[in-house]
């Protein structure tokens, strides 16, 4: 039961991101939202046929009309692109504006796509995600200098549906699930992952065979917990390490200084600082992490109860001592 | 001049040997885990789970030996007259035993416990250790009970119990060594552990 959970839960992380980043899968648009999203009307143009897997067109030539494929990699899904970060934007805000005529003028090819720090780098706006050191920290990750520039960004975070679930997720569950699935997209998808190399995917649950209650630790943190090095100045550390410098001693998060008031829990902790006596109890709120999690006013209670009792055996032996009988 | 009851049957000495290894090492290796890591982590929780497993199954071999041999009657007592027994003892470590007063309660073989040591026996055999013992079972199986029965709050109040348990137990075994120095000598309750027989004053 336990292997078959191991197994399942891996694939049930993929799936779920399947289900997130592929765009405009069938019967996924059935439940629009409540409000309408900002600029819905305007989209429409681009998503009547961009939002969906098939489109249709009129031959001008022939007179026929035509009903052809769209690409997974030109559809979007409006639920999740409305609902992702950039969701109120218009697709002109980063595409051009020839798009809107069919077919879409050949020179549009050459249009040079946005990159992250195009809009975000040096601009006060987004100061506090510090984007100029998620830069130096990604080149200097394993993503970066063991593949071409065409590992992006983008590779983990479309910009079509990326969500920033680190500040805004009340379920920290949700958050671990989110960030996991971005990893799994590849790590445990060969056809993926086969895009930037031709080395065979290592069997994530095989190659974390030595981790106790493996379910659980894939449940309770990130991968990035383990496999990063962690930046004091941004909320998710982005320098994926290479995987003999992953942490594998165990109280590096089961003590008292867990290594995850600094990675997973940062902002939950920045946020709000102890209460009620429990220290981390930002971890204590959504996990159980032995040596992470105590409480302040048991242990001190406990010393006073063990103390008090090696006072009463050491004052009961003196007393044995002085009162003992002269004659023996 | 002292008499001699043979009051410790071979199976009740390996049980207790058997107890007092698993439970030092039990205490060790959980110290370890919440607060020093003196013992490498991941050999801790092996260590840990492994001699909570032996615990036990040594315990089920104590529970079911008091239930088919003579040795259960010693943990028989009654409510009434319970406080004023217990107080009559207590007065007698605190006070009587620095006047060299006799013993309230001495050892029979029909009394193998004074009030005091039965209550807590029966308190800390009856009902601490099973809680440990259940409350660590559960924590063996995180997955199967917490995540699709009672949640993180249970997680956490089966956690709590596990731990104060296991520090009261603790605290016990710390009196329960010192006490076995109140004996006829310094060293015969020991020495009553290895061959069976209790020595009176």
């Amino acid at each position: 039961m336990r292997l078959n959970y191991t197994i399942t839960l891996p694939i049930a992380l993929v799936l779920a991101f399947a289900a997130i980043i592929t765009l405009g899968s069938p019967g996924s648009e059935g439940t629009a939202n409540k409000a309408q999203p900002k600029n819905a009307v305007e989209n429409e143009g681009c998503l009547r046929c961009h939002g969906q897997n098939r489109y249709t067109y009129l031959n001008t030539e022939s007179g026929d009309t035509v009903v052809k494929r769209m690409y997974q990699e030109c559809t979007i899904n409006r639920n999740v692109f409305y609902s992702s970060i950039h969701g109120n934007f218009k697709c002109i805000d980063c595409h051009s504006e020839d798009y809107d005529t069919f077919p879409h003028p050949g020179r549009l090819r050459m249009e040079t796509a946005y990159t992250c720090n195009d809009c975000h780098a040096d601009d006060p706006m987004y100061a506090k995600f510090n984007f100029e050191q998620i830069t130096t920290d990604f080149e200097a990750s394993v993503h970066s200098t063991k593949h071409s520039k065409e590992f992006t960004c983008w590779m983990c975070h479309n910009p079509h549906s990326y969500v920033n679930m680190a500040r805004n997720e009340k379920d920290i569950h949700k958050t671990i699930e989110y960030s996991n699935s971005i990893c799994l997209a590849c790590h445990a998808n060969k056809d993926q992952y086969q895009l930037l190399t031709n080395k065979d995917n290592p069997n994530i649950l095989e190659k974390h065979e030595w981790l106790p209650n493996q379910a659980s630790h894939f449940r309770s943190v990130r991968c990035i917990e383990c496999h990063s090095a962690i930046s004091d100045s941004t909320l998710v550390a982005h320098n994926i390490q290479t995987k003999d410098k992953a942490v594998k001693n165990c109280v590096e998060c089961h003590s008292s200084n867990s290594r995850l008031m600094a990675t997973l829990y940062k902002h939950e902790i920045q946020q709000q600082r102890n209460k009620a006596g429990f220290i981390n109890s930002g971890i204590l709120e959504s996990s159980y992490v032995i040596g992470a999690n105590r409480n302040y006013y048991l242990n001190i209670l406990s010393l006073v109860i063990f103390g008090g009792t090696l006072l009463g055996i050491v004052i009961h032996t003196s007393l044995r001592i002085l009162k003992r009988k002269k004659n023996v | 001049m002292s008499d001699r009851i043979y009051l410790y049957p071979i199976w009740i000495r390996f049980w207790h040997l058997a107890n007092a290894l698993f439970f030092l090492i039990l205490i060790a290796t959980g110290l370890s885990m919440q607060y020093a890591a003196f013992i490498r982590f991941d050999i801790a929780v092996s260590l840990h789970n492994i001699f909570g497993i032996l615990l036990t199954v040594n315990y089920l071999f104590y529970f079911i030996g008091n239930k088919v041999s003579p040795n259960g009657k010693y943990y028989k007592t009654t409510w009434k007259g319970l406080f004023s027994r217990l107080a009559k003892q207590f007065r007698y470590y605190t006070i009587g035993i620095f006047k060299h007063e006799k013993p309230p309660f001495p050892v029979t073989k029909e009394r193998k416990f004074n009030p005091l040591q039965q209550f807590t026996y029966i308190v800390a055999m009856y009902a601490m250790v099973p809680l440990i013992i259940i409350t660590g079972w559960a924590l063996l199986f995180p997955e199967v009970l917490f995540n699709k029965l009672l949640g993180i709050t249970g997680f956490r109040i089966n956690d709590a119990i596990h731990i104060i348990m296991g520090f009261l137990l603790s605290v016990f075994m710390l009196i329960h060594i010192y006490f076995c120095t109140i004996g006829a000598t310094f060293t015969s309750n020991f020495k009553s552990m290895v061959n069976g027989f209790h020595e009176t004053h």
